[in-house]
């Protein structure tokens, strides 16, 4: 239990100082196309990872199992114009069902 | 505001995932005071696998590091002192970073406010009523819970593929997280994939990134997608 409350207290204080860091950082000066084209390429850069792996990924191996078939039908349901509530339901229920089939 | 319910859906699950791990006390602190999602799977990822704090922690801050970023390009809008700045940043999460995002490299600060507002108390309800469902449900897997997660980052993206530049950054930082995922500690595959992004400092500003930008001297077509802002400084 002390492991989670020294998690919880290190995850506190981090967050918080990370959250400030880029406020602080550059004052009121604007940047330069360059690095704002960069910034911009973070979210999907990072968000793509994230999906990604954990979609795939089992510890450090990569797996397809009904993680992946659900995943792949919020994406279906995304292409189609699905907004993003029935999306990430979908993928709950098809992962589910995969599971109880299987 | 569907991401603000979509919010409330994954503080179910991390709630449901989290009780049997941390206890419900640690887990509802933590989404009380710590109020980013992502950072906290990670987190609870390495303590159910047996890690330390250390690795926890570290993870957590690998996840939350696209918050300097965020927070770098969220800085030109803001105005007042440290602490006033400081403040706007704690009221940064993904999608309302995103909605406030007005071009150009612009932020409406005061709309993001506004945006995350909504999220916090559902997170955190969403987070007891997970722990509450937690004590009932044995395996959240069944119910594919697990599976909320990468959904929910799922949506956030789709919002990004809509430039060529968004899409392929994406699709190279898919590629390389999944090559790392094998040999990376856990946490690392991510980051490194945002590392991808730094391509944009090697070539000129993608114009549909950036329509308001002077490039090449001329007024781009997507500049009517714009709602009209009359901070707009003029060229000297």
């Amino acid at each position: 239990m002390t492991q989670v409350w020294i998690t919880v207290a290190g995850l506190i204080a981090t967050t918080a100082a990370i959250k400030a860091s880029g406020p602080l950082a550059l004052g009121g000066r604007r940047l330069g196309p360059r690095p704002l084209a960069a910034i911009a390429l973070f979210a999907p850069t990072l968000l793509a990872a994230l999906v990604v792996t954990e979609t795939l990924g089992n510890g450090s191996e990569l797996v397809i199992d009904e993680r992946a078939l659900g995943i792949g039908s919020a994406a279906v349901a995304l292409w189609r114009g699905a907004s993003v509530l029935p999306a990430v339901a979908l993928a709950a229920v098809i992962t589910a069902l995969a599971r109880a089939v299987v | 505001m569907p991401f603000a319910i979509a919010a409330g859906l994954v503080g179910i699950s991390f709630g449901v995932l989290a009780e049997p791990v941390m206890g419900a006390v640690a887990t509802l602190v933590m989404s009380a005071f710590v109020f980013a999602g992502a950072a906290q799977f990670g987190a609870l990822a390495v303590l159910a696998d047996g890690g330390s704090a250390t690795a926890a922690i570290a993870a957590a801050v690998l996840l939350n590091a696209r918050f300097i970023t965020m927070g770098l390009a969220l800085a030109p809008s803001l105005r007042g002192g440290a602490l006033r700045r400081a403040a706007y940043g704690q009221a940064m999460i993904d999608a309302a970073w995103a909605l406030a995002n007005r071009g150009g490299g612009r932020f409406d600060p005061d709309f993001m406010v506004g945006a995350t507002l909504p999220h916090y108390p559902v997170w955190i309800a969403g987070t007891a009523l997970g722990v509450l469902l937690g004590e009932g449900i044995a395996m959240p897997e069944t119910l594919g819970l697990d599976a909320l997660f990468p959904a929910f980052f799922l949506a956030l993206l789709w919002e990004e593929l809509r430039t060529p530049s968004g899409r392929l950054a994406a699709a190279l930082a898919a590629a390389l997280a999944l090559t790392l995922l094998p040999f990376a500690p856990a946490g690392v595959p991510v980051i490194a994939a945002s590392a991808i992004a730094l391509i944009a400092l090697l070539r000129p500003p993608d114009a549909t990134l950036h329509p308001d930008l002077p490039v090449f001297g001329h007024v781009h077509a997507a500049e009517e997608e714009r709602p009209a802002d009359e901070g707009q400084e003029a060229v000297p």
